[in-house]
């Protein structure tokens, strides 16, 4: 019976029970939070769809434009690149993050969780930030250009490192999670069986977190083959697709050869997102609800090996951070190497000035306000509607749609729908509105999933019972739903702040002099050689991507020592 | 008790489909005013699907059912007159004992006073006047259920639905709490429905049980008459130990297993009908296995002890017979086995009562 009672209502129920205001309230939120979607995801798609087919007088040519991309050697050899970089980082990161995973989660390695919180700075940095570092470090002018033995950084082995640096922290997260949930009892019985400690590793722990690590293999690649700003700092003439479609758009202005790329480059993305949730579902069943804890015992030849590996990538990261850091306050590099505030007065330099730097903090803000409530809306409505399934699941599907969507290709997309002219939405067009519009569809998926986790975790039982208790929906939201989902709401807020700040893929279509942000003054003034200045800008990021992070970190404790009461079990 | 008779709950030709599973099919029933109604079965049978359309939580595919009179199965739950209590106890983790108690009189404008008052009474009524002021978290799983089932009754429902609510609790406070529910139901009068899937918590608690099996209604009656005269073989089976034995009518008043003459009622079940005998194991009688083999009374017949199971209060013999009996249970009480120096091997005769024994044709 239990099983019976969580499928959805028959369709062929043929009784018709009057719905109540507060189906109406919910179902009519449904309604809505679908419509946003499919304004902010699939009509720009669509839009950019329909653009690959035309010629640049909006006449439909078929493939022509597909033909034309093809036969072009130059940007052929650009699929190459892409899926050889993308591959590279992949297989990279991912042996070098299982290790650190592993250092982390199953042994008594000394200093975990400050190795843990080293290995998550990137994550408060763009992408740009590596390869500005990289630059310094072994550019033209570098300080160990001479231990690469001739070779130039300015190219794949450039694209290579800095990619490497700032997706690990993505792949360190999944990797974590897959080992944390072992299962002690498999352990105890391999002891018990008195197998060899390799043999251990090969046959449980392997396999347990087989899926965590197909899964962070399938995001390393889709999130390297979409990102252009570490190929655009540090490619020199080594294209890859997401930089053409950069060149194309920006450069050339060729917008239909612009939507071809993109399509090409959505197509990957696509195939690993699909692959990804494959993954997902499988994983599901691994771990029952009995599972013991698995809690690591020490061993010192290990633990210590581990030690020095992770000191090791911990080390390079800090290196890489002190790099910028420190050529952000370099007088003149490599000439003057005094220490000075010169490359932070960003108002008597191109690229947008301290103004881009505030847009920024104010997209983040409006990004995490907004963003949060109209996701922990949407992941609400999914998990806990009653009824009208087909509804919740065009809802939940229209959620992850944006996961499959490459942050460059739903930036170039939005050119497409909202410049259109007979767009009524168009007034939106170069405001501070569509950057935030933009940016929340962009990383609107991950935070849905991780409402609905929290949400998930609620009892069931609890609308059930509110509706026995005659109260009306929304106190129940309010009065439990919402106090019990806080933590996990303040994470998807810090979330999409931290995206925000460091964003550059989308965002790099849409901005107007207006509305410059600082992650794309990164960008313009590397671009136009102040490469001090870029570093500088990319470090204001830095420190208010960490401040916010400390603050979260406070409140949640906060938060989490005053509910403490109750959550205890 | 339903000496009125008066019909509350009236439940007619309900049926739901999940997807192309029937979880209940056509089913009628009349539940009275303040009576206490165990829906029981094994899991799959229905019985939570049917108590979910009864609070409209999961609305039935068709069917009526009828309220006090009123039609309700085509108004939405928060218009039904009902209080629910589930097995997860689903009481709002960051809210107070107080608060989750009040949680639905402060949705009817009661005034403050009058809430604490109620609060309190109902809390003083399940016996934890005293915590108050702790959050579900802090309680064992049995106070959790005694204030979820305060809150469920802090409105006044007219329908009490109790979903499961002691299986998640250890079997002490589960009895504790059984009798509890049932003083509480008496004080109150509230019509109770219960479902469940513990036979024993079904026969202690319930006025009428209605056992139910594949979506369908096998059987409706107190206690008593569901025990002792099961209406089909899964009730038989399902309530209690049974023993079954393949058999045949050979004339009215006699069966045949294998070559074995037994007597008992037969009804009007036709000559040559084939029928399972069936015979509850504390009702078959055991003697000492008498000199002459061939027994001397009716329905008597030698076995040989194969395994005996210590139960406390009493010994559960399995028999191997003569052909066509298979593996027999009967219940010996422990003085029994000692005077008849029962032990594995041990010869005895044992006699089927024949007002113990029921027939149940074989459905072709």
């Amino acid at each position: 019976m239990s099983t019976a009672s969580v499928l959805p209502v028959s369709v062929s129920s043929t009784a018709r029970i009057r719905i109540s205001r507060d189906d109406i309230t919910l179902r009519s939120g449904l309604v809505l939070l679908i419509t946003l979607l499919v304004i902010a995801v699939v009509f720009p798609l669509y839009s950019l769809l329909s653009k690959s087919f035309e010629d640049m007088d909006g006449e439909f040519v078929g493939l022509q434009n597909f033909r034309e991309y093809f036969e072009t050697p130059a940007l052929f050899t650009s699929i190459t690149n892409s899926l050889g970089v993308a591959i590279s980082v992949a297989l990279i990161v991912l042996v070098l993050a299982f290790i650190y995973a592993y250092a982390l989660t199953r042994t008594k390695m000394p200093l975990r969780g400050l190795f843990r919180g080293i290995a998550l700075i990137p994550i408060l940095a763009p992408s740009l930030l590596a390869a500005i570092s990289l630059i310094y470090w072994f550019g033209n002018q570098g300080v160990l250009k001479s231990w690469l033995l001739g070779a130039s950084i300015y190219g794949p082995i450039g694209v290579i490192m800095a990619s490497c640096f700032w997706v690990f922290p993505h792949a360190l997260m999944i990797l974590i999670t897959a080992l944390s949930t072992a299962d002690a009892r498999l352990y105890e019985a391999a002891e018990a069986l008195r197998t060899p400690k390799w043999r251990v590793f090969w046959t449980v722990t392997l396999p347990g977190a087989k899926y965590g690590i197909l899964s962070t293999g399938f995001i390393v690649f889709t999130l390297v083959i979409t990102d252009f700003g570490v190929p655009k700092v540090i490619g020199g003439r080594f294209n890859v697709l997401a930089t053409d479609v950069y060149k194309q758009v920006v450069g050339q202005q060729n917008f239909e050869m612009g939507a071809v790329v993109s399509l090409v480059l959505l197509l990957p993305a696509v195939v690993a997102f699909i692959a990804d949730r494959w993954v997902q579902r499988k994983q599901v069943a691994l771990l029952s609800a009995r599972a013991v804890p698995f809690q690591p015992k020490a061993d010192p030849v290990r633990d210590w090996l581990l030690f020095a590996f992770c000191a090791i990538i911990a080390f390079i990261f800090i290196a890489m951070l002190a790099m910028a850091a420190y050529a952000s306050f370099v007088t003149f590099w490599p000439y003057n190497l005094s220490l000075s505030l010169k490359n932070y007065d960003f108002d008597v330099m191109d690229g947008g000035g301290w103004e881009a730097y505030y847009n920024s903090i104010r997209l983040a803000i409006y990004c995490a306000v907004f963003g949060s409530g109209l996701i922990f809306l949407g992941s609400y409505l999914v998990e806990k509607v009653r009824g009208i399934m087909w509804l919740r699941n065009i809802l939940h599907l229209s959620a992850m749609l944006p996961l499959a969507v490459p942050g460059l290709v739903l930036g170039i997309a939005y050119i497409f729908f909202f410049n259109h002219p007979n767009n009524p939405l168009g007034f939106l067009y170069g405001t501070m509105g569509i950057l935030v519009i933009c940016t929340i569809t962009h990383f609107y998926t991950v935070s849905h999933l991780t409402c609905l986790t929290a949400l998930k975790q609620l009892d069931p039982e609890f609308e059930a019972v509110a509706i026995s208790l005659k109260t009306p929906v929304w106190r129940t939201f309010g009065k439990v739903t919402l106090p019990v989902c806080l933590p996990a709401l303040l994470d998807v807020g810090s979330y999409l702040f931290l995206n925000a700040m460091t964003t550059v893929s989308a965002v790099v279509f849409l901005y107007s002099p207006e509305t410059m942000l600082a992650s794309v003054a990164v960008l313009n003034m590397d671009d136009a050689g102040d490469i001090a200045p870029a570093a500088a800008m990319a470090m204001m990021i830095v420190y208010t991507s960490a401040f916010f992070r400390i603050l979260h970190a406070i409140f949640s404790n906060y938060l989490k020592r005053r509910t403490q009461i109750w959550r205890s079990q | 008790m339903p000496e009125s008779k008066q019909t509350y709950l009236h439940i007619e030709n309900l049926t739901k489909y999940f997807g192309d599973f029937v979880a209940v099919s056509n089913l009628s029933l009349k539940i009275f005013s303040g009576e206490f109604i165990c829906f029981l079965g094994p899991s799959g049978c229905g019985k939570t699907t049917l108590l979910r359309a009864i609070a409209g939580l999961d609305p039935q595919s068709s069917g009526n059912i009828t309220q006090d009179d009123k039609v309700i199965s085509n108004i939405p739950p928060s218009e039904r007159d009902f209080g629910i209590v589930f097995q997860s106890y689903a009481l709002f983790p960051n809210l107070t004992v107080f608060q989750n108690v009040a949680y639905g009189l402060e949705n009817q404008r009661m005034p403050k006073d009058e809430i604490r008052k109620r609060v309190l009474d109902l809390l003083e009524l399940v016996g934890m006047p005293e915590h108050t002021e702790k959050y579900p978290a802090q309680l064992s799983g049995g106070e959790q259920q005694r204030v979820a089932l305060s809150r469920a009754l802090a409105t006044s429902p007219g329908l009490l639905l109790l979903d499961e609510p002691l299986s998640a609790l250890d079997a002490r406070v589960r009895a504790a709490l059984r009798q509890e529910i049932r003083s509480l139901h008496e004080r109150l009068g509230v019509t109770t429905i219960l479902v469940t899937h513990d036979q024993e918590e079904a026969l202690s608690m319930a006025d009428r049980i209605v056992v139910m099996n594949h979506g369908r209604i096998e059987q409706v009656g107190t206690p008593e008459e569901i025990y002792s005269t099961p209406a089909s073989p899964f009730v038989a089976d399902f309530i209690g130990v049974m023993n079954f034995m393949q058999g045949e009518i050979f004339s009215s008043g006699t069966v045949h297993i294998g070559e074995n003459s037994i007597t008992c009622e037969t009804g009007n079940t036709k000559d040559g009908h084939k029928v399972r005998l069936t015979i509850r194991p504390e009702d078959i009688l055991c003697h000492a296995n008498s000199s002459s083999d061939q027994s001397d009374g009716t329905n008597s017949f030698p076995v040989k002890v194969e395994s005996l199971e210590f139960l406390g209060s009493f010994c559960r013999l399995i028999l191997s017979g003569k052909e066509g009996f298979g593996m027999l249970k009967a219940d010996l009480s422990t003085q029994q086995v000692h005077e008849l120096k029962v032990t594995q091997g041990t010869r005895l005769t044992v006699e089927f009562p024949s007002r113990n024994l029921r027939i149940f044709p074989e459905i072709s």
